[in-house]
């Protein structure tokens, strides 16, 4: 191995999350929950990416997310491939999907919003899947899914 | 959504729309009737409005319905922190239909999820105010015996105006020509221009209110620069004097043109206009109440007569 490479083990067991836009991908740890986490852990960003310019990754061994956590790693990062890995073989690879509708994750920026004043879950249509755009079912806002707050 | 509610225009069919205004048509000749006999309705006002809940008590009155409510949130338990939740479910044991205005948006969409009592929206912030549309669309109905193919002028507040949004939403329906003159800190939304795009719709945009542009409308819609939508005071201070109409600027206006105006009007519609038998805005406010009137039988699912609208029945 040359000096220049990092030395990073393979996963035996575990989840490769890759593609994170770079600014995604703080916030994709928080949402996985893994900064008290025991397990051996590899966060790479700035990565050279030949589709994107620059990519983050997250390696986790013996960790398996839920559904629902990689629906919210959808919002920010819809780009992003989860791997998991069994035994060193990549069992599954396949893009996180941003669903029909985001339930209770993306905070609606109108502040003069229901959501933002009653305690309820808020909820947001995708209404164009490429350019990342939700709009909120209640007050008819359009919120950029890449800048959004998450709950 | 219980779907007897009515939260958004775009709620509504075509077909349903027609029916409506058939209905409207049906309550101007026959304004008094018992048919509401023994339904209570509450108005429920968590922002003041004068117009649109007189209209709407007025209407339920009139049809022999009673009333209860408030028009002011300071004097309910939401200055004690009740949720809207709350208040709704609570209301919802009394009433068989609920009008409410809030100063929240989306808080009436809320409001159909928590309760299966029919909810009409009066009006939630920026957001939507469906009553307003139908009596709007009665009005250009009404002066112009049809709703198709007619060039529709918006001025003023094209930003921040819900009416004029709602007006879009509704008229997307009917193939009309819009005309938008704003300044470009209250110019019309993207969205709103999307949505012409994507149903065929003419539009164009002006900075200027010109003779051109009068000499040519079928319907001027005037609209108020709304101090309380605005965060930032000095932007409102700006531009709430741009676009006043003075009655020497409709000499070359077409004989069916009809000014309207969602009302209150401050100084965007000079009173020399006011004597101006195309000045349409005090019988717009009139049409309310019919409008309402069959808007709330929709909701309580009650069965109305339609009449047909011809020309000769304008007034």
């Amino acid at each position: 191995m040359s000096k220049q490479e990092l030395a990073v083990a393979a996963l035996r067991n575990g989840t490769v999350i890759d593609h994170i836009p770079p600014q995604a991908l703080f916030q994709c740890v928080k949402i996985l929950g893994i900064e008290l986490l025991d397990k051996q852990l590899t966060i790479g960003n700035n990565l050279h990416s030949s589709k994107h310019g620059a990519k983050g990754i997250i390696k986790v061994a013996d960790t398996f997310f839920p559904e629902a956590v990689l629906d919210r790693i959808s919002i920010i990062a819809p780009d992003a491939v989860v791997n998991t890995i069994r035994d060193y073989e990549v069992v599954e690879k396949r893009r996180v999907e941003l669903p029909d509708t985001v339930v209770g994750i993306v905070k609606c920026d109108n502040p003069k919003c229901i959501t933002n004043h009653e305690p309820m879950r808020t909820k947001f249509a995708v209404i164009d899947r490429n350019a990342g755009l939700l709009r909120c079912h209640y007050c008819n806002h359009t919120v950029s899914s890449l800048k959004a707050t998450l709950l | 959504m219980n779907s007897s509610s009515l939260v958004s225009i775009s709620d509504l069919s075509k077909e349903e729309i027609m029916r409506l205004l058939a209905q409207a048509r049906h309550f101007e000749l026959n304004p008094n009737q018992k048919i509401l006999d023994g339904k209570v309705v509450a108005t429920l006002f968590f922002e003041p409005s004068t117009r649109t809940r007189l209209s709407f008590e007025t209407a339920v009155n009139r049809l022999g319905g009673r009333v209860i409510g408030f028009s002011d949130a300071s004097s309910t338990s939401t200055s004690k922190g009740e949720t809207l939740k709350d208040t709704i479910k609570m209301v919802s044991n009394y009433v068989d239909l609920i009008v409410m205005r809030h100063f929240l948006e989306g808080a009436s969409r809320y409001a159909t999820e928590v309760t299966d009592v029919p909810v009409i929206n009066a009006g939630d912030g920026a957001n939507q105010h469906p009553s307003q549309t139908m009596l709007d669309l009665y009005s250009i109905y009404k002066t112009q015996g049809r709703l198709d193919n007619l060039t529709i002028t918006l001025v003023g507040d094209l930003k921040y105006g819900r009416t004029v949004h709602s007006l879009i939403m509704a008229m997307r329906y009917f193939n009309p020509t819009f005309r938008f003159v704003a300044c470009d800190e209250l110019k019309m939304p993207e969205e709103y221009k999307e949505v012409c795009r994507q149903n065929g719709i003419k539009y164009t945009e002006h900075k200027e209110f010109s003779k051109e542009v009068i000499d040519t409308s079928d319907i001027i819609y005037m609209t108020r620069v709304q101090r309380e939508r605005f965060a930032d005071l000095m932007e409102y201070e700006k531009v709430k004097d741009l676009y006043t109409l003075h009655n020497a600027m409709l000499d070359g206006a077409r004989d069916n043109l009809r000014i309207l105006h969602p009302l209150p009007r401050v100084n965007e519609i000079n009173p020399d206009v006011d004597d101006n038998p195309k000045a349409y805005y005090f019988q717009q406010a009139q049409n309310g109440l019919y409008a309402r009137q069959a808007l709330i039988c929709r909701s309580l699912g009650i069965d109305i007569p339609q009449e047909p609208l011809s020309i000769s029945n304008q007034k």
